[in-house]
């Protein structure tokens, strides 16, 4: 089963995984085996905010800081984003 | 006049750099004349085509073959594509390369390394490619793949004489650490069609299967993803094939030649532009290959009129060709296809014949 993710699990790409712009098409991607992810403004914050030892509660933290918005939202929508690349096998817990 | 607005850039370039392999897989999906060395082009030309792949917006570049580490300048252009901010993958059968070499690509920035299996156990899988150790010498290489950095995918590769193995194929693929296992069936184009008798599973084995997969898949969730690609022959709908003609990739050939598909080729009539001679972004919007099928405006009945002709875009044209003799056709996969219910009595019959011996590909 898939691991649960928390506000203490720490996020890294997975292998082989980068992220990076896309200059042709104007816009940020995460760049994975054989695909290509568009990311919009809030799940390219949520990527470049990965850091060693980083958890979701810092990085959710530090973007409601950055877009001033509830942080138990933010918190929220960072966790469910996670949850999606997990399962995409794009980002490891 | 073309029917349809020009068409957004390219994201993939399949690059096959050679049509050379060690193997001698029955189910072997590239055409039955293969080009031999001297018609492979240097590389210089791969340097070019890449450069100018990058600058039309391709994005993902798949080493490709034959098998591709067979060529001495790989690393070179895989750096070179890593450089233009490409991502590269590499699809081989690894039983040419060593740690020394492996690194090599790895330094020259590869992402991603696809290896293949023809099997649960070196006794049938080296049977299946006809190539002694070779099962082995994979499974060393692959275990090497995650140490280096890079996300490995297993490709195994399923048809009646080793389906039975998938449970412990699957298991194989987590033992050796792989982020990925595509578990694909065979499909029936090129050098395939010659072994179909031999190849094609069961109905009720392919369903088994399906229940295997989605069973697995659900256990190892956020762990290894396991990606599936059914029999053609027993589905109900075509696949997307290329995610639709010249949408999203440009094949070139060993000689330099630019298709839609891999196998386009087999379609007689249709002209493929050198990339060096053409500009690729020309080739690309205006090649006549790639303006045959592209869109919906070539499409006859069913697939004319059909709901969900921009989500299959009428299924795979080779495929057309080969069971319904007509490029244009719908595909016979597709259950509106009035070949459909012959196709599927086809696959049955041939499913239970007494077939066991392979024509291997030779060169």
């Amino acid at each position: 089963m898939a691991a649960a993710i928390t506000r203490d699990s720490v996020p890294v790409l997975r292998r082989g995984v980068r992220r990076q712009f896309d200059r042709t098409r104007n816009c940020a991607i995460l760049m994975a085996p054989e695909r290509v992810i568009v990311l919009d403004e809030i799940a390219d914050a949520i990527i470049e905010s990965f850091k060693p030892a980083a958890t979701v509660g810092d990085i959710a933290a530090g973007l409601a800081m950055r877009f001033q918005a509830p942080a138990q939202e933010i918190e929220e929508d960072v966790i469910a984003f996670i949850r999606e690349l997990n399962d995409k096998g794009l980002i490891v817990l | 006049m073309n029917a349809h607005p020009r068409p957004a850039p390219p994201l993939a370039l399949m690059a096959e750099l050679t049509h050379r392999c060690p193997l001698q897989c029955p189910y072997c999906s590239n055409p039955l004349e293969l080009l031999k060395v001297a018609q492979e082009r240097d590389t210089q030309f791969w340097l070019d085509l890449i450069a100018e792949a990058a600058n039309l917006g391709v994005l993902q570049i798949h080493f490709s073959g034959g098998e591709p580490t067979l060529r001495p300048d790989l690393a070179a252009l895989i750096a070179h594509a890593t450089a233009r901010g490409m991502y590269a993958n590499l699809i081989t059968s690894a039983v040419l390369l060593n740690e020394d070499k492996l690194q090599a690509l790895a330094d020259a920035g590869l992402g991603h390394v696809q290896i293949s299996i023809q099997g649960a156990d070196p006794a049938t899988a080296d049977r299946i490619g006809n190539y002694k150790n070779g099962h082995a010498k994979k499974l060393e290489i692959a275990r090497l793949v995650p140490k280096l950095g890079m996300s490995l995918t297993i490709n195994a590769v399923v048809h009646r004489q080793n389906l039975d193995q998938l449970p412990a194929m699957i298991d194989l693929a987590e033992s050796l650490n792989a982020d990925r296992l595509e578990v694909a069936h065979v499909q029936y184009h090129g050098w395939a069609l010659r072994n179909r008798a031999a190849l094609i599973p069961t109905r009720e084995a392919f369903e088994a299967a399906d229940a295997i997969v989605a069973e697995r898949r659900a256990a190892l969730r956020g762990k290894m993803v396991i990606d599936y690609v059914v029999p053609d022959y027993y589905a109900a709908k075509p696949k997307t094939c290329m995610g639709g003609w010249g949408q999203k990739l440009l094949n070139v050939t060993p000689d330099g030649r630019v298709l839609p598909c891999h196998a386009a080729d087999s379609i007689p009539g249709l002209e493929f532009e050198r990339a060096g001679v053409l500009p690729l972004q020309e080739i690309w919007e205006q090649g006549s290959a790639f303006e045959k099928f592209r869109g919906t405006g070539w499409m006859q009945e069913p697939c004319a009129s059909c709901a969900l002709k921009e989500a299959d875009w009428g299924g795979c044209r080779c495929q057309a060709l080969s069971l319904a003799g007509n490029a244009a056709a719908t595909d016979p996969v597709c259950h509106l296809s009035p070949l459909h219910g012959e196709i599927q009595r086809l696959a049955e019959s041939e499913s239970r014949a007494d077939h066991r011996e392979f024509i291997y590909r030779r060169l």
